[in-house]
């Protein structure tokens, strides 16, 4: 009988057993503590606003039921937060400011021009870094130490001074989605193109391979795996950022802005749904990266 | 051994350049056009263009040397203090409005004019919120992964989900902290553990796997008890991955307590006074509130870089430095 190195591959039942399970029972756990802190937390205001004003005698179960139907909640329960989510899929025209959508594209189209904008810009430094001595020397530091810094609270800044340069609407906020997600991947590119080992630069060498052949045979397929995690982690922060930056403009369009509306005129719901929808954005977006990875480093992985 | 006579007159050359640069752009710092009190003149262009070139020419010089950690902090200072400097000059000499960029000069005297105002936005944000949300977060999510260390069937099912929310904007929560816990800064102390508490929970959990097989096999061969082997053993393998959730923490810890208070805070707070006087263009007060939380982010990272020096003065990465 031959045998073979290989483990054989787990039975779907099993696999399901290891991973899918836990995950389900921990769901389920996180929303039967969230229906019963919604009862809790809505208790006081069901019975002062709802129950005792129409008069009638009240038990525990219209409590119950009132808790978990409350137009302005303190805690919406799941179900109404779904509602209302798919009535903001649905039941307004797609160009609607209604529609959870129209904020989806609005926010979605700032984080990706800002994103393609932030991986250039890292990518032209970090490759400027590697060849120069001196930037690698005077720049790098600043950029790292850049990472401990709050840089987000320089939004506003960046909007005053690209409003009264006349710039308005989609440039400005993708300027701030830029320049959060250009940070991570300058410093991993620069890691990433100095990780070939001495023998294979020495070996591109030895064939009179110019500097741009050196970069674009070696180093750069060498930097693709500390590349895509670095874009996973600026793609989150690129829609931090596009978030952030429809605040303080008083933007009317985009996730963040429907959450400050939402906070203004205490919609809770509003704010829940896009805060879901915002969840649901950031994960999309995440996996786009991690499927690119995948594709890109498909004849890489390991027998 | 010596060294070099030739390396030696490079060193000597470059520092007497580096300060004949910085001696001359300080007399030209003195000029009239500078100091804002005459319009620029072509002589003050050519001064300050030649300036630039002494700049450049200095910071490859210092750059080029071959040495120690301290001469590439060197070149990074020498960076920043020129970047300052031209930034200074070309602002005045341009006139530039305040509202666009002020000068390094203002944002300065704008921390000398309000030290009450910042120091009381910073013991609001800082002190208080950040503090406050990021023990808790920290101290949370440690404290969760060495509860469910034991449970493999909570981490195969927490462990997926933490990792997740690491995509996800959690400081979107901001308005409802609000909603919940006011607009004082225990709000902003929730959402700073909520974004706390997830990283910290996923390198404790990533940390307790880190030791390795022969250290537990020995523990086990001296007939180790759990807590024994917890305390003695993997918690202390542990430590890189504690420290670097801590230091991520405390970025995040910053950040999402400066973006809460854009969503609604009493008259005082890092974030309410960036926003605020952003609106009224205030831009130098602006400035000087984004250096209190730069300084402030820095100082935190440079503390846990030397506490974790102290503590895990044995681990090979600590060792190797």
């Amino acid at each position: 009988m031959a045998t073979t190195n290989k483990l054989p591959a787990l039975p779907l039942a099993r696999r399901l057993w290891d991973s899918g399970v836990p995950v389900a029972v921990v769901l389920v756990c996180v929303l039967l503590a969230w229906y019963g802190a919604a009862w809790a937390m809505n208790a006081s205001a069901a019975i002062e606003r709802v129950l005792t004003p129409s008069g009638n005698p009240f038990d525990w179960q219209d409590v119950l039921r009132t808790t978990l139907n409350m137009e302005r909640p303190v805690l919406p329960a799941p179900h109404q937060i779904a509602l209302d989510f798919w009535s903001g899929l649905v039941d307004w025209p797609i160009d609607s400011p209604r529609n959870l959508l129209f904020h989806v594209a609005v926010t979605g189209e700032t984080t990706l021009v800002g994103f393609v904008l932030g991986t250039l810009l890292g990518l032209l430094l970090s490759v400027a870094i590697v060849h120069s001595r001196t930037l690698d020397r005077a720049l790098l530091p600043w950029i790292v130490a850049s990472q401990t810094v709050p840089v987000l609270a320089i939004a506003p800044i960046v909007l005053v001074i690209l409003g009264s340069l006349g710039m308005e609407g989609l440039a400005p906020k993708a300027v701030i989605a830029m320049y959060l997600s250009f940070f991570p991947v300058t410093v991993a590119m620069v890691q990433g193109l100095r990780s070939p080992q001495v023998i294979e630069t020495e070996m591109m060498h030895t064939y009179a391979a110019s500097r741009w052949q050196a970069l674009w045979l070696l180093r750069l397929p060498a930097a693709l795996p500390f590349l895509f995690p670095a874009l996973r982690v600026g793609i989150a922060a690129s829609l931090v950022g596009a978030m952030v930056a429809e605040l303080p403009t008083g933007a009317t369009a985009g996730l963040g802005a429907r959450l400050l509306t939402g906070s203004y005129y205490g919609n809770t719901l509003a704010i829940w749904s896009a805060l879901v929808m915002s969840a649901l954005l950031g994960l999309l977006l995440t996996t786009l990266v991690a499927a690119t990875e995948h594709f890109a480093l498909r004849h890489r992985r390991q027998p | 051994m010596t060294r070099p006579t030739v390396q030696n007159s490079f060193h000597r050359i470059t520092a007497t350049s580096v300060l004949a640069s910085l001696v001359a752009a300080s007399l030209l710092f003195l000029h009239p056009v500078a100091q804002g009190t005459s319009p620029p003149t072509a002589l003050f262009w050519l001064m300050l263009v030649a300036l630039g070139a002494a700049a450049l020419w200095t910071i490859r010089r210092v750059a080029a040397i071959q040495g120690t950690r301290f001469d590439g902090v060197l070149t990074a200072a020498l960076f920043g203090l020129w970047v300052l400097y031209f930034w200074q000059m070309l602002v005045v000499a341009f006139a530039v409005p305040r509202v666009l960029l002020p000068a390094p000069t203002l944002i300065v005297q704008s921390l000398i004019d309000n030290p009450g105002k910042l120091w009381g936005d910073f013991t609001q944000t800082v002190l208080k919120a950040v503090c406050v949300g990021w023990l808790l977060g920290s101290g949370l999510g440690f404290a969760v992964a060495v509860a469910i260390d034991r449970m493999p069937f909570l981490q195969r099912g927490l462990l997926p989900l933490a990792s997740l929310t690491s995509t996800v904007p959690l400081v979107a929560v901001a308005p409802i902290a609000v909603m919940w816990f006011g607009f004082e800064w225990q709000s902003k102390a929730a959402v700073v553990v909520l974004m706390t508490f997830f990283p910290m929970l996923v390198s404790t959990l990533a940390g307790l796997k880190a030791s390795g097989k022969l250290e537990r096999e020995l523990m086990h061969s001296y007939a180790a008890s759990y807590s024994r082997t917890l305390w003695s053993l993997r918690l202390p393998s542990a430590t890189p991955f504690i420290f670097g959730a801590l230091k991520v923490n405390a970025t995040l810890a910053l950040i999402g307590a400066i973006v809460a208070e854009f969503f609604g805070s009493p008259t005082v707070g890092l974030g309410f006074r960036i926003s605020t006087e952003a609106a009224r263009m205030n831009m130098s007060l602006v400035w000087g509130a984004i250096v209190v939380a730069a300084v402030t982010g820095s100082l935190a990272y440079a503390l846990l870089v030397q506490l974790e020096r102290r503590v895990a003065f044995w681990h090979p990465s600590i060792r190797g430095q």
